[in-house]
């Protein structure tokens, strides 16, 4: 049962209770334990620890700038989360996240300083879609080497994700884009009219969360619709749960795969679009900073569902945040918030690991179950 | 298996590829008129020296181009297909001939010193490449490399800064080795998805290098402040022109990359050890039936995959700056996994995939000294469009092991 199921079952949310919530659970506990040995390795002494930890807490929950901390992070993480998690149902490892969140960042950059002069209502959602198209785009590029030739998508992604930092690299020194009398590769500003508008400025100019957060919800309710309530995500699923079966009832297994890819980079492009209109208002080199790669440990430990990826990426944008509190109050480099990540993802994915650490809490495995 | 409709297409698109590298050479790679590329051979200071290459540009651009233009038209014509793969390595070899000559026009070039500048940058990329054939032959798919490289490089500093290093080599090698062993762990025994427990590897020990050398190596710099092995000449060959500093006056991890991908295709083709490892990536069960510890022989190998992938980590540190920087093996790891795709799972493959690669690498540096219009980052780039080419399958046939990516669940 449960001990046997398999790492698509968990993508596809076909899980128990104990591995909804008691292996979440277990997992960040464990991780930060972890995390708190690896801080004693590192020669921090235990009440600096303890400090760090709470400053992780006040950094991430604390206080009203704390809670916009956390959110800012957590949107991009959420919308590339959403993705992933619509390629895994659909049985594609898109490790290509971050490369689609660079286009989809740097099309909306520019999409937002070519509108520059015309009113909100139509450079915000332009550039937005200008992000999501790029994203859908370059995701499609992989989708349709997979479906057309057979190449897995893990590897050409991680090329593309290569050939994307590159590519950014490049066009950020292009005239039209390189901010002007610059020589260091930083692209134009986007225009305010194309920003997301700061929602609580009017109590302090220094929170910094933005109307990307209705964006989210907005995605996570279409998300949800698409997966679970639309024919197409219902070919997604039957094609990542059995492609045979689903090119036997007549789904076009190759449109499934490019779609799928398409609607995960239009996410991850959105991601990226939002945070260039939302946080960082241009694109610098390095500006995606490793978000589609937290992305896929936001998918995961969300099992692919929408709603599991909102609380997923809300966590990871909480120790986003906490860490940089960490890193000031504590001394406690921010680094360690990746070691935890990393820890919380391995625990998630290998419940048997889980099992075999935590020997209470869980129902025995089967007498003759699979050999540990 | 591909169908006959399959092969026709490829070759069609061999000989599209062949005919715009033809027309690509013809018009954008003349030099001016009259203008000579000077390849430089050998250096004042050489034993033996010869003299410069020189080539006149423009007939050598355009003898190039009527060469692609011929094989890419004998791609259409009856008995192509046979040679396909064969023409588009050639192809791509005078192409790149072709571009040298014209980016050097009217200048002079040392190619000595971007051939041993080739061999050192290939490297990390043919260990990454070497580990991945090593692990993926018992079907075990290693996206951490990238990680163990990381890993390699960082012990390879500490341990180096504070013991040698000799004890820092062997530090990276363990470590290396260690991930490896935890690797198998994950995905042998835990039955973890291989994928996901590489990309873990990765961000585990991206995370864990960097918040050491933030945390630690700021404070202390005399712990990453390593010795740096020099270049070991060999008496007489390494005097030999061209390929003496080459092949023969480099660091222990040339050498190291050089046989150590001998002694693995000796292991996996030649012993019992390695027919018993193949044989687990192409049909565990079947091994099992046989008597094959199939667990054990993932361990084995992945756990070796590991140690190789340290050594390859420890060039980063100990075989060039002798100091570690966060992420600096830049997805070489990445980049060693193409390399074993490109050198069809095969390590004499791999490291050849691999030179291809370091070639790349050391031509991007020079361009910059050529002064070329052609922007650096394209350059940088090719390598990965490459490998998204033959992933696809456009060049030859790459075929994974059976299993590979597969968990085995024993009876």
């Amino acid at each position: 049962m449960s001990a046997t199921t398999t790492l698509t079952d968990r993508l596809q949310g076909r899980a128990t209770v104990e591995d909804l919530v008691i292996v979440p659970l277990f997992s960040v506990a464990a991780a930060l334990i972890l995390g708190a040995l690896i801080m004693l390795a590192t020669g921090v002494d235990p009440g600096t620890i303890g400090r760090s930890f709470l400053a992780l807490l006040r950094g991430s929950v604390g206080s009203l700038h704390a809670v916009s901390e956390t959110l800012t992070a957590a949107a991009p993480l959420v919308l590339a989360g959403l993705g992933l998690a619509l390629g895994f149902r659909a049985g594609l490892f898109n490790i290509g996240a971050e490369g689609q969140v660079v286009m989809g960042g740097l099309a909306a950059v520019v999409a937002g300083f070519s509108l520059t002069g015309t009113p909100a209502i139509i450079a915000l959602p332009a550039s937005l879609l200008a992000g999501a198209l790029a994203g859908a785009l370059y995701a499609s590029i992989a989708g349709w080497l997979r479906a057309a030739t057979g190449a897995h998508e893990v590897i050409s992604t991680i090329m593309l994700n290569l050939i994307s930092y590159r590519l950014l690299d490049y066009l950020l020194r292009t005239p039209f884009i390189q901010k002007e009398g610059r020589d260091d590769p930083i692209s134009k500003s986007v225009p305010d009219a194309a920003e997301l508008p700061r929602l609580l400025s009017f109590i302090d100019p220094n929170l910094r969360v933005h109307a990307g957060i209705f964006v989210v919800l907005l995605m996570v309710a279409l998300a949800y619709w698409v997966l679970f309530r639309s024919k197409i995500g219902f070919e997604f699923r039957a094609a990542g749960e059995n492609p045979v079966a689903a090119r036997f009832a007549g789904m076009n297994a190759s449109l499934t795969i490019i779609l799928a890819m398409g609607f995960a980079g239009a996410l991850a492009g959105l991601a990226g679009a939002n945070q260039v209109l939302g946080v960082l208002d241009r694109a610098t080199p390095g500006f995606s900073a490793g978000i589609g790669f937290d992305a896929i440990a936001v998918a995961l430990l969300g099992r692919s569902h929408p709603v599991g990826v909102l609380f997923a990426g809300l966590l990871f944008g909480a120790l986003e945040a906490g860490g940089r509190q960490m890193q000031v109050d504590a001394g406690v480099s921010i680094d360690l918030i990746g070691i935890i990540q990393a820890l919380i993802i391995v625990f998630i994915a290998a419940p048997l690991l889980v099992r075999a650490l935590f020997p209470i809490g869980f129902e025995r495995r089967k007498p003759g179950g699979p050999a540990p | 298996m591909r169908s006959a409709r399959d092969k026709a297409a490829h070759t069609r698109v061999t000989g599209v590829i062949l005919l715009a590298l033809a027309v690509f050479v013809a018009f954008f790679l003349v030099p001016g008129p009259g203008q000579l590329a000077t390849f430089r051979l050998s250096r004042p200071t050489d034993t033996w020296a010869i003299g410069d290459l020189v080539v006149p540009g423009g007939p050598f651009v355009y003898a190039a181009a009527a060469l692609l233009a011929f094989l890419g038209a004998r791609q259409f014509l009856r008995g192509g297909a046979r040679w396909r793969s064969l023409s588009l390595g050639i192809g791509l070899a005078v192409a790149v001939a072709a571009f040298l000559v014209w980016a050097t026009a009217g200048k002079a070039f040392s190619l000595t010193g971007m051939l041993q500048a080739t061999m050192v940058r290939a490297v990390p990329i043919a260990l990454g490449g070497l580990a991945g054939v090593l692990s993926e032959r018992v079907a075990v798919v290693n996206i951490g490399i990238e990680g163990m490289l990381l890993a390699g490089a960082f012990t390879g500093a500490l341990v180096g800064s504070v013991l040698g290093g000799v004890p820092g080599l062997v530090a990276a090698v363990a470590v290396g080795g260690a991930f490896g062993f935890i690797l198998a762990a994950l995905v042998v025994t835990y039955r973890m998805d291989q994928i996901i427990a590489g990309v873990v590897i990765n961000l585990f020990v991206l995370g864990l290098t960097s918040y050491v050398s933030s945390q630690v190596f700021q404070l202390h710099r005399d712990l990453n402040n390593a010795p740096v092995f020099r270049a070991i000449k060999v008496p007489v060959l390494g005097d030999i022109p061209v390929v003496g500093p080459m092949l023969f006056h480099q660091n222990i991890f040339v050498y190291g990359a050089l046989i150590m991908a001998g002694v693995a295709t000796y292991y996996l083709f030649h012993t019992r050890m390695g027919l018993r490892a193949r044989a687990v990536g192409e049909h565990p069960r079947a091994a099992d039936t046989l008597g094959i510890d199939v667990y054990r022989t993932r361990y084995v190998n992945v756990t070796v995959a590991g140690m190789v992938a340290g050594f390859g980590g420890a060039w980063f540190t100990l075989g060039s700056v002798g100091r570690f920087d966060e992420g600096m093996t830049g997805g070489r790891g990445f980049i060693g996994l193409a390399a074993m795709i490109f050198g069809r799972w095969h390590p004499v493959g791999a490291l050849s995939a691999a030179l291809v690669f370091g070639f790349a690498d050391s031509l991007q540096q020079k361009l910059a000294l050529l002064q070329t219009p052609i922007p650096s980052e394209f350059l940088a780039m090719a390598p990965y469009i490459a490998t998204i080419i033959v992933v696809a399958g456009l060049v030859g046939r790459a075929r994974a092991p059976a299993a590979d990516g597969k968990p085995y669940v024993k009876e």
